[in-house]
């Protein structure tokens, strides 16, 4: 086969690393693997629940520790920083031990990062459902648990760049660098985002206030949406697509610019988060300007993602791991569109505040984040196990549970948003409100409450396939798996 | 073909001589890039006076007691469905009053405006209802709002507040540059009785007995002022004007 210059850098690392384990530290692999599938249970479930809260308000039971105030974040810190944080972890001791071809700078501090990681995640469903928060959306963790996430960060920062300075490959992968722009800019944007005096220990007042206040937290919160649930995940493109379509990279030089535009870019787009608010304007438009130029980078990811699949689409109707990133890359490009498009003004304008944020935001988080940790799953539990899988027509039912799951989501999202943003703003004849009373308007939006319901259950019952599928293959009899994982769905 | 090669080499070659093989100088410049972006956005808030927002005298703190309400707000996730950001819309005004201000914010922290309305806006609530609406509607949400689906709130009412947890959070909220003067424990608990003396009148007129320890006292004593300064002041700035 003819090899072009286009992508040969990626092809022969990602090649070269296949082989036996020479001495990488598998264990915390597994451990973090372990810890990922456990949280994505009880973060989708925790989901579930309060979708069930929005359909039928008598499910909130009454009591504090379980209303929709409380679990919601809950839910949102479960699935962002328990279920994504270790999926990321996982991907990431896994994949950059063989790009460095090198064990881990420290197994002490691999071991520090993980069990603080998962206390600190108990300690979140502790507090939160207490009332214990601060308010601020994907940061609300009281700031004991703050302090706790600071330093847990620094040990792994510590161990990340450990490992790459006794890397024994001189040149850094693209994952690398996508790794380690999360590293970095989580650090600063958690640490200038949580600065706050404490009141009592369960209790403190940011030093921000106001508008400052709120444009420092969306800062923090869009680029946490970029940081946490886009770069990572895009490094972990980078080393798994390649590894299970067993194809290099499309394009070294588009990986380049797409990584540099990516990282630039994206920190500008948070304003976007409060247009029409009282921010002063010309933060708003910038905020809006950099949102729209996002599509650029964000596509060169996706274009590189589905092509680097050009002549391996044959595996794609056979393989559940590419159907699932496949469509995570899909869906990746198409909330990466909706994204910009909703950052416009005018769009803003009817899209805020509705259901349709939530259906972009859940495109991304299940179609995105969601499918491509799947097929990264599914492929890490016959290779770090070697063993295939126990039920390989479960991860196709998975696949089709999920995929329509997202669909019913994001569609009763999107009719759901628009239905309200359209009503609110309703004028009649005489110029006042067409739709006076709100409720009225919330009451229209149930049919489309159940839908939504119906389709994050969906998700979450693929998920519990999926967990029951691994602990299946895990127990069962070892079957050393050869450099190619066994295609699993091919019987 | 042959040319979009060449141009691959290039650039590739430039990035790993520059970057790839030097982690240090690659942490730096992504570093650098990430930086860039929230430095501009979020240092003229406190450098520049034109680039900023309004910060007014119009504007008072809040009382010991709304910030025992306003912690209570955050505590049951108020604002995850309720939004207190009115935009300047004609929808809007017509639906909830004026659009909001940005002085009106300045002495919130955490800032409270929202990204969801499952609810109404309440940035301009503050007067809209007696006392006694929203002891009933934090009670069963439906007896006043019928259709609404928000979760009932019964704990509010039997829950009181502690006058030392105020405190503590006043002395923070200072710390942190609210301007309260006088924050001892014992101005704190005269300041939340005398203030929730006159919401619980409010509510036994409309034959409701409450306490003024009682934390749905405090709630409706921080819903009753949301907006209310913002609105009195573009009132009289009216009236001034014709």
């Amino acid at each position: 086969m003819e090899q072009t210059s286009r992508g040969t850098v990626a092809a022969a690392q990602v090649a070269t690393d296949i082989g036996p384990d020479p001495g990488y530290d598998m264990a915390i692999v597994k451990m973090f693997f372990t810890a990922t599938v456990v949280w994505a249970l009880v973060g989708m479930l925790v989901g579930v629940i309060i979708a069930l809260e929005l359909a039928w308000w008598p499910a909130n039971l009454g009591l504090p520790w379980t209303s929709f105030g409380r679990l919601r974040p809950l839910h949102t810190n479960a699935v962002i920083f328990a279920f994504a944080g270790n999926v990321c972890f996982t991907g990431i001791y896994h994949s950059m031990q063989r790009l460095l071809k090198t064990r881990m700078f420290s197994d002490v501090l691999s071991r520090i990062h993980f069990w603080g990681w998962q206390l600190i995640i108990v300690g979140a469903a502790i507090t939160l459902p207490l009332g214990m928060t601060q308010s601020k959306e994907y940061a609300e963790l009281i700031w004991p648990i703050d302090v706790a996430i600071t330093l847990v960060w620094v040990v792994f920062a510590v161990n990340f760049f450990g490992t790459i300075a006794i890397r024994k490959v001189k040149h850094l992968y693209v994952a690398i660098w996508f790794y380690m722009s999360f590293v970095l800019t989580i650090a600063v944007l958690h640490i200038v985002n949580s600065l706050a005096i404490p009141a009592t220990l369960f209790r403190s007042y940011p030093i921000y206030s106001g508008l400052t206040d709120a444009l420092v937290q969306w800062w923090y919160g869009h680029n946490a949406v970029g940081f946490f649930l886009t770069t990572p995940f895009l490094g972990l493109m980078y080393y798994y697509l390649p590894r299970a379509a067993n194809r290099p990279i499309y394009s070294y030089r588009l990986s380049i610019i797409h990584f540099w535009g990516l990282v630039f870019l994206y920190i500008w787009a948070g304003p976007h988060h409060l247009l029409y608010s009282a921010l002063p304007d010309w933060a708003q438009t910038l905020g809006m300007v950099f949102s729209i130029m996002l599509l650029a980078p964000s596509w060169g990811g996706m274009l590189n993602g589905l092509l680097t699949l050009k002549g391996a689409w044959d595996k794609v109707r056979t393989d559940p791991i590419l159907k699932f990133m496949v469509v995570a890359v899909s869906f990746y490009g198409m909330s990466t569109f909706e994204g910009p498009m909703m950052a416009i003004r005018s769009v803003n304008g009817l899209a805020h505040y509705t259901n349709w944020v939530i259906g972009h935001v859940h495109s991304g988080a299940l179609g995105w984040v969601g499918m491509i940790s799947f097929g990264m799953l599914y492929w890490l539990v016959q290779n770090i196990w070697k063993r295939p899988l126990a039920h390989p027509k479960w991860a196709s039912h998975h696949f089709w549970l999920a995929t329509i799951g997202i669909v019913l989501y994001t569609v009763s999202m999107w009719a759901a948003g628009l239905m309200e943003g359209l009503q609110w703003r309703a004028l009649n004849d005489v110029g006042q409100l067409a739709n006076p009373v709100f409720v009225d308007i919330t009451q229209r939006l149930n049919p489309f409450m159940w839908l939504r319901l119906t389709g994050g259950s969906m998700y979450l019952i693929g998920t519990v396939m999926m967990a029951i599928n691994f602990w299946q293959t895990i127990r069962g009899p070892a079957q050393p798996v050869a450099a190619e994982p066994v295609p699993v769905g091919a019987d | 073909m042959a040319e979009h090669n060449e141009s691959e080499k290039a650039y590739g070659r430039l990035h790993r001589r520059l970057f790839e093989g030097k982690a240090a100088v690659f942490a730096i410049a992504t570093t650098v890039a990430v930086s860039i972006g929230g430095l501009v956005e979020i240092v003229p808030m406190y450098t520049a006076q034109s680039l900023t927002w309004e910060r007014a005298d119009w504007v008072t703190p809040y009382s010991a007691l709304e910030v025992a309400g306003r912690d209570i707000y955050i505590r049951e996730g108020c604002y995850l469905c309720h939004s207190q950001m009115v935009r300047p819309m004609r929808s809007e005004i017509l639906r909830y009053g004026e659009w909001s201000r940005s002085a009106e914010y300045q002495y919130d922290r955490p800032f409270l405006l929202g990204s969801r309305r499952l609810g109404p806006d309440l940035q301009r609530v503050g007067g809209k209802y007696p006392d006694a609406w929203h002891y009933e509607h934090m009670r069963d949400p439906r007896s006043t709002s019928p259709g609404s689906i928000m979760p009932t709130y019964p704990w509010l009412h039997r829950n009181k507040i502690d006058p030392a947890d105020i405190t503590a959070s006043m002395v923070a909220l200072q710390k942190v540059g609210t301007p309260y003067t006088g924050v001892t424990e014992e101005n704190v608990a005269g300041a939340l009785q005398t203030q929730g003396e006159g919401i619980v009148q409010n509510l036994s007129a409309a034959g409701i007995t409450a306490t003024w320890e009682d934390e749905i006292v405090a709630l409706i004593a921080y819903l009753q002022r949301l907006g209310v300064e913002g609105k009195q002041h573009l009132a009289q700035q009216q009236g001034g004007n014709e």
